[in-house]
């Protein structure tokens, strides 16, 4: 066998073992969208009671509370970024990690320093290469996500908020993640979190048409709107975590069958090559046959 | 009673029980209280406890509902709550 033609054979080999490897991931991945988007699904109902109970407080009562008031001076924004613990989910993390350099980029210009919270191995690793500093990471749940991990960034965020600028406060706070637009489509967005704009986003039929009752508030508007605002804050989170999650599963499925197409394209190329590298050793092996009985004949 | 009241309770994750009820029973960090059809608006903030619903086929239901809150408007009642899981 030609040294050509091993070549081309061992090529078609390791393509094909790739694509098996790829088509697993896409296999899997394609059936646990269908999951994470129930997850999507399921947690509609919290939010949408959440935020209508925010919103009935914020409307009829006069209460300053200090996550929702804008402070007068703003230094330092904190921007929380979500991506995915493992690669191979296409641009899913780098893009998301694009968004959050423009938007702190856009923060700096505007005079605020920024510090940042990560979600996922995905950020932590961008961060630790370029030796930057991060405030506090959370990595090993990003494709199913716990609420145990929504609850305690929703609490490290709160509390570095109502903290003061010189212990190491925040005055504003930012997501960045993937929201599940389609299986196709993964759009990074940002959101301002805090200082809360209640109405907004999740509820626009709440907020445009119907009129709030006027509450009773037990025990009163202050301390209701004090649980809420926690609350509310960690049902943003999780709702990003959730869809994040679905967006990457999207993705990586998007990633892993253009690996296996390509794979089947690399395949099909390289078989040809090697058919044709074996003919024309046939042809050769066949020439030198003829060659070397036509000159034995001829020697004669 | 006229209409019942249509209930829900919801946690973090999933819808848990929704459907219509002739009375709820809640404990807030107040007290307990007795919700019925026609109840005036109000949010309440739940004490750890149990909630008791009370369908209107009969039926007796209670679920546990820590760090919850309950709201009530137009005869429709939902309970929130990080973690809420039904009892019975």
């Amino acid at each position: 066998m030609g040294a050509q033609l091993r070549g081309y054979r061992s090529k078609i080999k390791s393509a094909q073992t790739t694509k098996k490897i790829t088509r697993a991931m896409e296999l899997i991945s394609a059936s646990r969208i269908q999951k994470a988007q129930q997850r999507v699904a399921a947690s509609a109902p919290y939010s949408k009671a959440i935020t209508r109970a925010v919103s009935a407080v914020a409307t009829y009562s006069n209460v300053d509370h200090p996550l929702t008031s804008e402070r007068e001076k703003l230094d330092t924004a904190a921007i929380v970024i979500f991506t995915s613990d493992r690669g191979l989910a296409g641009a899913f993390s780098s893009s998301i990690l694009k968004e959050a350099e423009q938007l702190a980029e856009l923060l700096r210009s505007e005079g605020k320093k920024v510090v940042y919270y990560l979600v996922g191995r995905k950020a932590v690793g961008y961060f630790s290469f370029r030796k930057r500093d991060s405030v506090k990471a959370w990595t090993g749940s990003t494709d199913q996500p716990v609420f145990e991990t929504a609850k305690e960034i929703g609490d490290a965020v709160v509390e570095a908020y109502n903290l003061d600028d010189q212990e190491g406060g925040v005055d504003e706070i930012h997501l960045v993640y993937n929201r599940f637009v389609s299986m196709v489509s993964q759009v990074p967005e940002v959101v301002r979190l805090l200082p809360l704009e209640i109405v907004e986003g999740d509820a626009p039929e709440a907020s445009s048409s119907d009129v709030y009752p006027l509450y009773e508030f037990e025990p009163d508007a202050e301390t209701v709107l004090d649980a809420l605002l926690p609350i509310y804050v960690e049902s943003r989170i999780w709702n990003a975590m959730l869809q994040s999650a679905a967006a990457e599963h999207a993705a990586r499925q998007k990633a892993m069958k253009s690996a296996s197409d390509n794979a089947d394209n690399l395949i099909r190329d390289y078989t040809r090559l090697a058919n044709n590298a074996r003919q024309s050793e046939i042809t050769q092996q066949i020439s030198e046959i003829v060659g070397g009985a036509d000159a034995l004949a001829s020697a004669k | 009673m006229a209409n019942p009241l249509s209930v829900s309770v919801v946690s973090a994750d999933h819808q848990i029980w929704a459907g219509e009820a002739s009375m709820v029973v809640a404990k807030t960090v107040e007290g307990e209280i007795g919700i019925l059809a026609g109840h005036e608006p109000l949010l309440a903030i739940l004490a750890a406890g149990e909630v008791r619903v009370n369908t209107t086929s009969g039926e007796r239901l209670i679920a546990r509902a820590d760090d919850g809150f309950l709201s009530v408007e137009n005869d429709t009642v939902t309970i929130v709550a990080r973690d809420a899981e039904l009892i019975s």
